[in-house]
């Protein structure tokens, strides 16, 4: 879904709203109700907002609606008997899709606050800064003596406590850095905020005439501006990401001595007899005990064509039921199951992305000691000099500490990212690591899997048949839940069909249906089924009248132009799949891509990434299936689109929310525009640096000419910031 | 010069009036949906009990 591309006013269903009195304020919070939290994908102005409120409040049991624009959600009160189901079918019938998200996935919380507890401190900051700077205006304008020193006290009494307050952030995390002997940003910020206070205080006491109260606060400020962007923008990603996880809520179907109850997955033990619904995922690792059916193993293996299953087969938790109901005992669960091996495999890319240096680590890796040494450098100079006068070394030690402190650099990371993250979630792209969107701009090289990722992973008939006969095998397998035969109605809507009535369907799980059409038998099913010799397609047998139905399975949107525009920049372009020679061979073709692979089991999927990185490759891996895990965890940076399971989700570094594939151009395009930028940043920051200490080293820096660059750089770097396409 | 005694603890007031209103904000979860808020304002109808 892609929030670019609004649709005209016009085609927005509360256009058309009438008028239903607002009964908020008449419903009170009763007992025995509970919250809803509904994700909606295409609310995206005021009158979606209005007609979606509006609706739902109209209806006599809900006590409370309330839509979350920025988040695309919606939080509903109901009564406890008041099913899911109910309220999203309510909420289609508004014109909007809903999806239902899990309130105990989604509670985490954790994040917002600290993002809250960020805003309030810089608020804090935001307004001592203004009212000790309007009181430095009057000092640095002239004001001597008694009122010097009367405006030193209370710049004094308003920056002190705010600075206990406001940049206890830099402190705990400077200290947590000393402790295991390490230098990092907070450091020298610390330092200089604390040096600089302490100083000024000292000058105040003793009627000096420099006070750095201003510098100590605008530090704090413009610092946590850009720690706080940096957490908002992860927040805003790992809230999408929650999202996304919580739409699948984790329960199973156990068979209990009353019948079939839906209880949590958590509490399923092996040896559990349970039910997988046609339509539904295998919840846990079994052994088929009862019924018969296909699944569709696409995201653990990438086959398009299901596999058909019976007593005695073994399944796995990911599979997806198709056509009949099926009875499994678990033989796995929880963290034995194939899924939650999959984890392991993560958690060690985790840790192997986390050594990833960013361009900020590498920036502060040079700078925290170079900022010590020529503080330093300062006060011993000028002990030297003035022969002794700590007083006066120490007040340029500081100034030098403040001049050169990375207020620019602070900001040239955060604030060019927060530009670019917002760039991509707008264009449908979820940036989920932090350093994600450096390593895409890095990428030298492009790794798809087919099925679900460059396809649909849903198939659609190429066979052109007979209006009769196409009718026909409509009117067979409009019952049926199948994904072919699905395609087979999808496909004969488009096509002025004459009507046909079947009679006596009956669904035969895991083989066909068949049904009676004036009294003949008619069948559509496997060629085995049917009695056709090895035929890999879907037989439809007209009272011995033999069709064979040919499928495909059809491109995403877009992915024809990715292909296109990855070539254009010059980046190979490789296709992994663990699907048929032919089907991979015949997408290649169609996309021009000449370097693939078919059959490719999950491990040589991450061996081949293990190659390409050993020879120090940059790749970009995009797959959705859990055969994909592996590779995904393994490559530079990996991107998972929305459609994919959890446990891939979690593996990628990005989530392509949008349908169309091509977006991950854009998205590789922001990357490249976001690293020039933050290259520009710091080039601004050297340059300012190169022009500002030797100033402050011979003694010329004055608390304005501080002020002034600080401010001056840290709004250049914002405004460059903007510049990311 | 007398006329400060007067204007600083004003200003101080004034900006501390500022610093209250704006934890009272972040208190009652205001920059909860930035983009929501801005949509409100369009709607036709007069909103007049925002939810909590």
């Amino acid at each position: 879904m892609s929030t670019a591309e609004y649709p005209g006013v016009a085609a927005c269903p509360a256009c058309v709203a009438t008028p239903i009195a607002i009964r908020r304020a008449a419903k009170d919070a009763t007992e025995g109700s509970r919250e809803l939290h509904l994700s909606l994908p295409t609310i995206h102005c005021a009158a979606c907002i209005q007609t979606v409120e509006r609706g739902l409040l109209a209806r006599e049991e809900i006590e409370d609606a309330r839509v979350n624009l920025t988040r695309k959600r919606a939080t509903v009160r109901v009564p406890a008997t008041t099913s899911d189901e109910d309220v999203v079918a309510f909420i289609a019938g508004l014109g909007y899709e809903a999806t239902p998200l899990d309130s105990a996935t989604l509670s985490v919380g954790e994040a917002d606050r600290s993002a809250r507890d960020l805003a309030m401190r810089l608020g804090v900051a935001g307004f001592s800064m203004m009212n000790v700077m309007l009181l430095s205006v009057a000092v640095w304008s002239g004001a001597t003596d008694a009122t010097r020193d009367l405006f030193h006290w209370l710049s004094a009494l308003i920056a002190l406590p705010t600075i206990v307050f406001s940049a206890r952030p830099f402190y705990t995390s400077a200290w947590r850095a000393l402790k295991v002997a390490h230098l990092n940003m907070d450091v020298p910020i610390t330092l200089a905020i604390l040096l600089a206070a302490g100083m000024s205080l000292f000058e105040t006491i003793s009627h000096g005439d420099h006070a750095y109260f201003d510098a100590a606060l605008s530090l704090t400020f413009f610092l946590l501006a850009g720690r706080y962007l940096d957490q908002k923008m992860r927040s805003v990603a790992r809230s999408a990401a929650t999202e996304l996880a919580a739409m699948e809520a984790p329960t199973a179907l156990r068979i209990g001595e009353s019948g079939a109850e839906t209880v949590s997955l958590k509490d399923v033990a092996v040896g559990d007899l349970l039910l997988v619904q046609p339509g539904s995922r295998v919840p846990v690792d079994g052994e088929v005990v009862g019924g018969a059916s296909e699944l569709d193993r696409a995201f653990l293996t990438g086959e398009t064509d299901p596999v058909a299953v019976s007593i005695g087969t073994e399944v796995k938790a990911g599979e997806v039921n198709l056509t009949g109901a099926l009875q499994i005992r678990a033989t796995a669960v929880g963290e034995n199951t194939l899924l939650h091996a999959l984890a392991d495999l993560v958690s060690m890319a985790e840790q192997a992305k986390s050594k990833y240096n960013s361009l900020a680590d590498r920036a502060a890796r040079i700078y925290a000691p170079l900022v010590h040494i020529l503080a330093f450098a300062a006060f011993v100079f000028w002990l030297w000099m003035t022969g002794g006068d700590v007083r006066h070394a120490m007040n340029i030690a500081v100034a030098v500490l403040i001049i050169t402190c990375p207020c620019a650099l602070g900001l040239a990371v955060p604030a060019v990212s927060t530009v670019a993250s917002g760039r991509l979630f707008k264009a449908g792209l979820l940036v989920k690591h932090a350093t994600a969107l450096e390593r895409l701009a890095e990428i030298d090289e492009v790794v798809f899997d087919k099925t679900g990722t460059l396809t649909k992973g849903t198939p659609r008939l190429i066979t052109q048949l007979d209006p009769q006969v196409h009718a026909t095998a409509s009117a067979l397998a409009q019952g049926s839940g199948h994904p072919r035969s699905k395609a087979i109605v999808a496909a004969g809507r488009g096509r002025d069909l004459p009507s046909v009535t079947v009679t006596d369907i009956t669904e035969q799980p895991g083989m066909g249906v068949q049904g009676l059409l004036d009294g003949r038998t008619v069948r559509l099913g496997r060629a085995e089924w049917i009695g056709v010799e090895g035929e890999s397609a879907t037989i439809l047998d007209i009272d011995g009248q033999i069709f064979a139905l040919q499928f495909e399975d059809a491109l995403r949107d877009g992915a024809a132009e990715l292909i296109e525009g990855l070539k254009a920049q010059g980046m190979p372009v490789t296709l992994l799949s663990g699907d048929t020679t032919a089907a991979v061979s015949k997408l290649a073709d169609e996309l021009l891509i000449t370097d693939w692979q078919a059959g490719v089991l999950p491990q040589d999927k991450a061996e081949v990434l293990r190659e390409k990185a050993a020879q120090g490759k940059r790749v970009l891996m995009v797959g959705d299936g859990l055969n994909d895990v592996g590779a995904l965890a393994l490559a530079h940076v990996s991107i998972a689109p929305a459609s994919a399971l959890e446990a891939t989700r979690v593996a990628a570094d990005m989530v392509l929310v949008s349908g169309n594939l091509s977006r991950i151009i854009e998205g590789i395009k922001t990357a490249k525009s976001a690293r020039s930028r933050i290259l520009e940043n710091f080039a601004v920051a050297a340059v300012y640096n190169m022009i500002a200490v030797p100033i402050a080293f011979v003694g010329f820096a004055t608390p304005l000419a501080a002020a002034i660059a600080m401010s001056s750089s840290s709004i250049i770097v914002s405004l460059n910031a903007l510049r990311t396409k | 010069m007398e006329v400060l005694s007067l204007l600083i603890p004003v200003s101080l007031c004034l900006g501390a009036v500022g610093l209250f209103g704006f934890f009272w904000t972040m208190r009652s979860k205001q920059y909860e949906d930035p983009d929501g808020d801005a949509a409100r304002i369009l709607r036709t109808d007069y909103d007049d009990h925002p939810a909590d």
